[in-house]
């Protein structure tokens, strides 16, 4: 039951850098560009390349936050429910570019999730995706457009990305479960 | 067959959150009012954008079980369920079956039957959504009974106060009026007092409620001097003067208690400047509040009918993925 570390805060900073030259490169208009990080661990990773992209282009791109738990397709399911947080969109995202910022995509329901909610709000120019890793196992046809890492991994291994805004630390790490028949 | 499921990615639950039924907030704690606060923040961002409604209850039958009349709490639950994509269905117990005799138990096995997932329910016994909730598996979610309780119109006081003051310990909280017969104020005095906010009660002592300081009720202050009770408050509740209460000999006269107790400008003045006043509504004017206080500037009633939706919104939530006890 070890945990293994797959990239370090050096690693993070560098991926999270070539992911906002890939943004600028994708991107003609920056500034019709918003930065969308999802709840929770999207939102500092946003706020990030945020940083990178104006550091690197002199453009300052709007960050905005979205909370998916309305959305989900398995809240009956869940014993208990995911605590809802601020969905933050600040100018109307009409005929904008969106970049859609989460962590881990897995098995894209999230993300699924997420287009819903954006949608709801609006009818942007194009949603693309962003994510530090991607674990796999899509159940969903969802693709990232910006990758930090491919990480490919077991359905019994948690990925987990701990982030200095919310967890103390910048680590991704792979952490084995215990494979029980029906978890 | 699939051996493995993929565990569901949720980053934070509601572990605070241990109610299946919501009948008062005598047995909340301050961390699970925390989170319906923290949950209608996040509704009130959904009532403020063009199109009100997610997705979140499809599928979800509400029942509006109203044995009393009702306009803001019964509308107020049926836009926050509609707001969540539940499907709700409105039974006004004065014309359906009731009216023939069906018991409030055989009314139950009927929805119970029909697939109700929360049952909403107004009736004029104390007690009854407690009764209720024994002989049904769907959520039970008091909207008001009798003189004992209205636990959702407290928290939507109590989230009003907190949307103006942020940190709730240590502030002072006044309730004037006929509190004995009040639910609103019996569920407030719980509400308030559990998030550490100090209560006095300001009536005359024939208005006074029973079972104070006991099981019933928590203790408060009670200072029957309206300018006394009133010095430095943050909070000043008032509450409908029913003109029954004259006949029924509990006060002299109408006009004796205007003299008394009415929230004027003059005696609003002895609390803090920027002290809040609550109704929960309807409101007599010229009674127990006068209008220029009613409508004046440290007035919140209309934003407390707003929040009311969004604060229905968050319980319709929480309640949703609860599991019977």
């Amino acid at each position: 039951m070890s945990k293994k570390v797959i990239m370090i805060e050096e690693d993070i900073k560098r991926t999270l850098a070539r992911i906002a030259h890939e943004i600028i490169e994708h991107n003609e208009l920056l500034k019709e560009l918003i930065l969308v990080g999802v709840h929770t661990r999207g939102v500092p990773l946003a706020k990030r390349l945020a940083a990178d992209i104006e550091g690197f282009a002199g453009v300052k791109i709007a960050v905005d936050t979205l909370d998916i738990s309305l959305y989900r397709d398995d809240l009956s399911s869940l014993e208990l429910k995911p605590v809802v947080k601020l969905t933050d969109i600040t100018a109307t995202i009409d005929g904008k570019s969106i970049v859609l910022v989460d962590d881990v995509l897995y098995t894209g329901r999230s993300i699924r999730a997420a287009m819903d909610a954006l949608i709801d709000l609006g009818r942007p120019r194009s949603i693309q995706l962003a994510v530090l890793v991607d674990r796999g196992h899509r159940e969903l046809p969802i693709r990232a457009d910006y990758v930090g890492k491919n990480i490919p991994s077991s359905r019994h291994e948690e990925i987990k990305v701990n982030l200095k805004e919310t967890d103390g630390v910048d680590e991704v790490a792979i952490i084995p479960t215990p494979s029980k028949e029906g978890r | 067959m699939r051996t493995t499921q993929v565990k569901p990615r949720v980053t934070e639950t509601t572990t605070a959150w241990r109610h299946h039924h919501i009948l008062d907030i005598d047995d909340f704690t301050r961390e699970e009012i925390e989170l319906v606060f923290q949950t209608t923040r996040a509704m009130k961002e959904v009532l403020s954008r063009p199109i009100k409604r997610v997705p979140t209850l499809r599928g979800k039958t509400i029942v509006n079980l109203f044995y009393e009349p009702s306009t803001r709490t019964r509308l107020s639950f049926e836009l926050a369920a509609k707001y969540l994509s539940a499907d709700v269905v409105n039974l006004n117990a004065q014309v359906s079956s009731v009216a023939k005799g069906e018991s409030l138990v055989d009314t139950l096995g009927t929805l119970q039957a029909l697939g109700a997932d929360i049952v909403v329910m107004r009736h004029s016994h104390s007690g009854a959504p407690y009764i209720a909730a024994r002989y049904i598996e769907a959520s039970i979610v008091n909207a008001g009974d009798g003189w004992h309780a209205h636990p959702t119109q407290a928290l939507l006081d109590l989230y009003t106060l907190y949307e103006h003051k942020q940190n709730l310990k240590g502030l002072k909280a006044v309730i004037i009026g006929d509190i004995m017969h009040s639910r609103v104020a019996r569920s407030n005095i719980w509400g308030l007092t559990t998030m550490g906010i100090e209560v006095t009660l300001c009536c005359p002592p024939t208005l006074l409620p029973l079972g104070l300081g006991g099981e019933q009720l928590p203790p408060v202050k009670i200072e029957p001097n309206i300018e006394l009770a009133l010095d430095k408050a943050d909070m000043v509740m008032t509450l409908r003067l029913q003109r029954e209460r004259q006949k029924s000999g509990l006060l002299p006269s109408i006009r004796e208690y205007i003299q008394l107790y009415q929230l004027t400008e003059a005696r609003l003045a002895r609390a803090k400047p920027d002290a809040l006043v609550l109704h929960p509504g309807p409101v007599n004017e010229g009674v127990e509040i006068s209008p220029a206080v009613a409508h004046g500037t440290q007035s919140v009633i209309n934003e407390q009918v707003a929040n009311g939706v969004a604060v229905r919104m968050a319980l319709l939530y929480l309640l949703s993925g609860s599991q019977k006890q």
